[in-house]
């Protein structure tokens, strides 16, 4: 008995990957643009920033100056203190979306994969109805109909429609974590359901989960500025990096500045998340889920 | 293989009948009152009284929605109550060009990655590989609606070209080139997207097949590089490949929309963004059906091509 405990223990040991991808420098910037983007959106209030809703006809399209770091839009709102303003939109609906899908999708993944049985099959059978609608025509149906909207029923709506999707990658990754020899070793020694869920499955699906979880939000920023050209996202003034790039449509030949510097902050949050989310799963060596 | 196709076919209509449920339902989450939101905040209580019973609101659920789905199955989606007109027929005017642009989109997309994932493939981390991946991977965060404006903003005031602006859609009966010159900027911002994808997906499968015993076995017989890559790697590759393109091309029927309205071509999706606009529920409602199906059996469609093309799955 004790001497395969012994060998268990031993396999663990030659197991864990020892070769592991060095995270790069590359990483630590675009975690440093995010952590920056986030407290920009956090203080926003407190910082130094200009009234986003001020209209200054003094500067009416004006171009970068340092009165106006990025220049002033066609009703001379300043830029810069729009696009710090515009991020709290875009991020509270990205992560706040991925905390109910994951809140939701996460654990019904997870126990399906570990109870498996009849439970299993119901909710997976139910789950892959759900996947076959198309989330985004969902989305942009319920949103119409549902009237006012607001950034609670956004990041509702998008949660809800995400939850199918994160269940089927959490279960997938859970039930190759469930076989493996230390998690029968577990349930050998008479662990608990819950001992095993949250200290044997969990911290080994995190570093998957928590990559989908970063690529997610980064889809869910997108989708809002989707929402945001169909007039489907919070209600103008208020800004959005979707709204921005919305409104300067109109006044692409004056003031292309409008256009370009939201759509850069956008692009580059989406990028940074993008690398983060794909550096940790190939950091972890997770083989691909396929979506 | 029949067996498997039987019950696919099973499983689809039983995601038809959810899909055509929760079309159904679309309705029933407006706020209060729907006939006082068809009819405007100054309808009276007699007419609104009337349209009640019209819409047959008075009946029980279940009997409203087999009256619903009866009428769809003969083709009838209703009459939009703002202009007049049948939803089957506005939706049959503007699928065809929802076909086209994905057609052509999707002819772009494929002629770009193939080649370009086998060039990757062949040398995994060289210096093609590493420019094309890292490309491919910035574009992954591009989101189509900044493709439209940049391309927008390059046509018309780098090349000077004003034709290519927003609203100049011409009908593919009227003129071919006029249309075909329409239809580029929406055509080429859906293949970007799509590009990225497939090259992505090919080149990794593709980079995981050559490593295979088959292949060294081919290597070791001889055979050229370029008939290793189409005749023994791109086969069993193909199927990844096909299987993003059905996940993809579904997903651009929904979500080419922004696209659609951005250039003011009147496919589906900018008829779904006017409805939306207009309050004209019945044409959304319609819409969001019509499109939901399409995804699904385009869906389908592509997990049997996927089977004749690797006979293993279906035998599971």
């Amino acid at each position: 008995m004790s001497n395969t405990f012994l060998e268990l223990e031993e396999l663990a040991l030659v197991e864990r990957p020892e070769k592991k991808k060095p995270l790069g420098p590359l990483f630590w910037i675009c975690v440093g643009w995010i952590a920056l983007n986030i407290f920009g959106a956090i203080f926003a209030n407190v910082l130094p920033l200009q009234n986003p809703l001020f209209q200054d006809y003094g500067a009416i399209n004006a171009g970068p100056s340092l009165h106006h770091l990025f220049g002033t839009d066609d009703i001379g709102r300043d830029i810069f203190s729009r696009i710090v303003f515009g991020s709290r939109v875009s991020i509270t609906v990205g992560f706040g979306s991925m905390v109910i899908g994951f809140g939701i999708g996460a654990p019904l993944g997870m126990l399906a994969a570990f109870r498996r049985g009849r439970f299993d099959t119901i909710v997976t059978t139910f789950m892959y109805i759900l996947l076959a609608f198309p989330a985004i025509i969902a989305t942009i149906a319920v949103l119409s109909f549902w009237t006012p909207r607001s950034v609670f029923k956004i990041i509702l709506v998008i949660g809800l429609a995400s939850v199918p999707l994160v269940y089927r990658v959490i279960r997938t990754a859970t039930l190759s974590v469930a076989t493996k020899d230390y998690v029968v070793a577990a349930k050998v020694q008479g662990a608990t359901d819950r001992r095993i869920l949250m200290k044997e499955l969990l911290p080994n699906i995190a570093p998957i989960g928590i990559s989908f979880l970063l690529i997610g939000v980064a889809t869910v920023i997108a989708l809002e500025g989707t929402l945001a050209f169909l007039g489907l996202s919070v209600v103008v003034p208020t800004p959005s990096w979707g709204n921005m790039i919305n409104e300067s449509r109109t006044v692409l030949q004056q003031n292309p500045w409008l256009a370009i510097f939201p759509s850069l902050a956008l692009c580059f949050f989406l990028l940074s998340l993008n690398f983060i989310g794909d550096r940790l799963r190939s950091h972890f060596d997770v083989t691909e889920v396929k979506l | 293989m029949l067996r498997y196709v039987i019950r696919r076919i099973l499983m689809l209509i039983g995601i038809i009948f959810v899909i055509s449920i929760g079309s159904f339902f679309l309705i029933h989450l407006l706020p209060g009152n729907i006939t006082a939101v068809i009819e405007g905040p100054g309808a009276s209580p007699e007419n609104q009284a009337k349209l009640y019973k019209l819409l047959g609101l008075n009946r029980p659920i279940y009997e409203q929605y087999f009256v619903w789905i009866n009428n769809i199955l003969h083709g009838n989606l209703g009459t939009s109550f703002i202009s007049q007109t049948s939803v089957a027929t506005t939706i049959g005017n503007a699928l065809p060009i929802d076909l086209e642009m994905m057609f052509l989109s999707q002819i772009l997309a494929f002629a770009a990655a193939i080649p370009m994932a086998m060039r990757s493939a062949r040398k995994p981390d060289g210096i093609v590989d590493r420019f094309f991946s890292a490309g491919s991977f910035t574009m992954l965060s591009v989101p189509p609606f900044i493709v439209v404006i940049l391309l927008v903003l390059f046509v018309t005031y780098k090349l000077g070209i004003p034709h290519t602006g927003p609203s100049s859609y011409v009908s593919l009966r009227a003129d071919l080139i006029g249309n075909l010159e329409s239809m580029a900027l929406p055509a080429i911002t859906l293949a970007l997207g799509s590009f990225v994808i497939y090259f992505r997906v090919l080149r990794s499968d593709l980079i995981a097949t050559l490593q295979e015993e088959f292949i060294t076995m081919a290597r070791s017989k001889g055979i050229s590089q370029r008939r290793i890559m189409w005749r023994h790697a791109f086969r069993p590759s193909s199927v990844a490949l096909l299987g993003a393109a059905g996940v993809n091309i579904g997903g651009l029927l929904a979500g080419g929309f922004v696209v659609q309205y951005l250039l003011n071509i009147p496919g589906l999706g900018y008829t779904l963004i006017a409805s939306i606009n207009t309050d004209d529920y019945l044409l959304v409602q319609g819409i969001v059906l019509v499109v939901s199906v399409g995804v699904v059996l385009i869906n389908f469609i592509f997990d049997f091509i996927i089977n004749i093309v690797d006979p293993r799955i279906s035998r599971e």
